[in-house]
């Protein structure tokens, strides 16, 4: 146990000697998810768009104030002919025009019917479809205000209702998302490095000679990064709740075990990929490579699960993110207790567990 | 009593041989050192003896344990200073030796005499990271955590390698201090002249280990004569041309003179007729082989640099 101590109070010294990693370590992660969560997002907010009005009527007008006063969109440019729309597109910022038909409202008292055009830059296809969305969103809103009085047979009315982000906000997804990601990529670059190190600078070969066991290189080099990973994490969730709004509904205390187990998970498999490489360098490779796109992709960050290949959706339930990201919405958004996520925890504890003892059987007691 | 027996030990890496039939006592209270030029296999042999390496076959037992079995008997026994000085850079140099002595399970206290000789020489510095030391100090400083829980056995792995000559002298006056407390010590080091410091020395080729010997018994595989010759001019010239005659078996400069070893078949007489005949040539003189001599010799080459 003294000799565990020891080589832990070791590892502390380089933690805190080595500032400028240890800024590093702060600094990453508090840079991406600002990065993320104010970049990446699906939110359209102010979305230029220009207006093609051949009518000019009141209801094209009510309609337009109603488009751009809903704050996603921003009024650019009123287009006088056909012609004009394509230079539009081109070189102004310009993301969606808007045609409205002569005698607009006149046919729609008349006929019961108008012709509205919209057009939609989907050079970024995704953006394309959900502006192209919006505007005829607010088009239906405006209509069914309108002529509520009127009867028409056999409608549906369809209300929506969006449980535990009312307002579909993309940082309620993204901030577990990334935290899930910055948690595993730097938890296990940390312990991966800090063994190949000793390997590099040759300390190594003599801790191997001595009465050390592999259990108390590995332990006392997981514990101390512990605290420093859980210190992230917490940055993190405080970012998440006072920057962007992301709410804790359930337990703190859940979720900060649930962190600390997580994390624990990412450092084991830091010292795992170090008993797979002799260097510092390979060991970021693996770190950095091996996690980053499969943690992305696979873990339900940016594509739902859901809607993968069966096969594709087995392969996820090896990320450890995956399980990670389901607690975190599981306690953060909708506010449930363990009873909810005691499969997620299990899931994690047992992967830790597994890679602590491959690391030990792995772990090299001699050179070669 | 030996505390090293190595018996016929092969270790290959790849196609390369590292070591080669290797046999090897070294007893109990004794400096052991083992000469030779890089890449000769000392590592590698001190690396199986600390229980790093495993052998392709043969045996090798420190302090009666064998080193594939018993390893971790001795991974207590041994204070291995690995040829890079193993010591934390942003460490203090008494946080080495503290973080040392606990993975050994135990305090700088109680072995404080063992190592005071050595310790007292950076103490004044112990509060200095040991990546700020110099060359001189980190050596005094890995040897005192390779001591500080009083091994039976400490493994030298070229301590002096990068260490000036001053310091040099001490680490070796230290290495008898130390023996004299009962810890018996193998070294390895290309430097000759430290050969004669030993109890002992094995001289190692090729991953062969060509004789072991008291130091000052070494000379007498030198079997035949030799000269020590000077030259008017360039040394480095007439050393050359010594090298293309057919009667020279080794030339090579020391200090300001050049070391001539010959064939039998050719005695002093028709030897001097032959130096004379020569450019540049001054004066020779009959020495007794050193050393080096002897190295040079029982390596077969014509100089250290070939």
């Amino acid at each position: 146990m003294k000799r565990l101590i020891g080589f832990i109070r070791k590892e502390i010294y380089h933690i805190f000697r080595d500032y400028r990693t240890l800024i590093i370590l702060f600094g990453i992660p508090v840079a991406q998810i600002l990065i993320f969560g104010f970049v990446v997002t699906n939110d359209l907010r102010d979305v230029k768009i220009a207006v093609l009005d051949q009518s000019k009527d009141e209801v094209t007008t009510a309609i337009m104030d109603k488009i751009i006063s809903s704050g996603y969109f921003v009024l650019e440019e009123e287009l006088q002919s056909i012609d004009q729309i394509d230079p539009a597109f081109r070189t102004g910022n310009i993301k969606e025009v808007i045609i409205f038909e002569s005698n607009f409202a006149e046919k729609l008292e008349k006929n019961g019917q108008a012709d509205l055009k919209i057009i939609a830059d989907a050079s970024d296809a995704n953006t394309g479809n959900l502006i192209a969305n919006y505007t005829q969103g607010i088009i239906l809103n405006y209509l069914n205000e309108m002529y509520k009085n009127i009867q028409i047979p056999y409608t549906i009315n369809k209300y929506e209702r969006f449980f535990y982000n009312p307002n579909l906000k993309a940082v309620y997804m993204f901030i577990p998302g990334t935290m899930a990601l910055i948690l595993i990529l730097i938890s296990t670059l940390m312990t991966s490095i800090s063994i190949t190190k000793e390997k590099e600078l040759g300390t190594m070969e003599t801790l191997l000679v001595s009465p050390l066991q592999p259990w108390h290189i590995i332990i006392g080099k997981v514990m101390p990064y512990i605290f420093l990973a859980f210190s992230n994490a917490v940055i993190i969730l405080i970012l998440g709740y006072f920057v962007f709004g992301v709410p804790i509904n359930g337990s703190i205390i859940l979720l900060l075990v649930s962190s600390i187990l997580y994390v624990s998970l990412a450092l084991s498999l830091g010292i795992f990929i170090s008993t797979l490489s002799d260097s510092q360098l390979t060991a970021m490779f693996i770190s950095m490579l091996a996690l980053m796109l499969p943690t992305m992709v696979l873990s339900g960050f940016i594509f739902p699960i859901e809607n993968m290949p069966k096969i594709i959706q087995w392969l996820t339930a090896i990320m450890p993110a995956r399980w990670f990201i389901s607690i975190l919405k599981q306690i953060m958004i909708k506010g449930s207790g363990i009873l909810f996520i005691w499969k997620e925890l299990v899931i994690l504890t047992s992967m830790t567990v597994l890679f602590i003892v491959l690391s030990i059987k792995r772990f090299k007691i001699r050179l070669e | 009593m030996s505390i090293i027996k190595v018996h016929k030990l092969f270790k290959s890496f790849g196609d390369v041989n590292a070591l080669q039939e290797i046999d090897l006592e070294v007893n109990a209270s004794e400096i052991f050192g083992l000469i030779g030029p890089d890449g000769a296999g000392k590592t590698t042999l001190f690396r199986i003896l600390t229980t790093l390496l495993i052998p392709d076959s043969g045996s090798a037992n420190v302090c009666g344990f064998d080193v594939v079995k018993d390893y971790k008997e001795i991974r207590k026994r041994v204070g291995y200073m690995a040829g890079r000085f193993s010591l934390y850079h942003d460490l203090t140099v008494q946080e080495n030796l503290s973080f040392y002595a606990t993975v050994f399970g135990t305090k700088v206290s109680d072995n404080y005499e063992l190592i005071e000789d050595i310790y007292s020489h950076i103490e004044p510095f112990k509060n200095r990271r040991a990546g700020k030391l110099s060359g001189g100090m980190k050596q005094k400083l890995a040897l005192s955590c390779a001591l500080i829980h009083r091994p039976e056995l400490l493994v030298l792995d070229e301590p002096t390698t990068g260490v000036d000559a001053v310091s040099r002298t001490e680490f070796w006056d230290m290495l008898q201090k130390i023996r004299k407390k009962g810890i018996s010590i193998i070294v390895s080091t290309p430097y000759m002249d430290e050969a004669l410091k030993c109890d002992r020395v094995g001289l190692m080729l090729d991953s062969k280990i060509l004789s072991t010997e008291q130091p000052e018994n070494i000379s007498k595989h030198h079997k035949n004569l030799l000269y020590s010759v000077k030259s008017l001019a360039n040394n480095y010239i007439f050393l050359k041309a010594l090298r293309e005659q057919e009667w020279c078996r080794s030339a090579w400069l020391f200090g300001q003179t050049i070391h001539l070893g010959v064939n039998k078949d050719i005695d002093e007489i028709q030897l001097k007729k032959e130096l004379r005949g020569m450019k540049d040539f001054e004066s020779y003189e009959k020495i007794s082989p050193g050393i080096e001599d002897t190295f040079i010799e029982l390596m077969g080459v014509k100089g250290p640099d070939n």
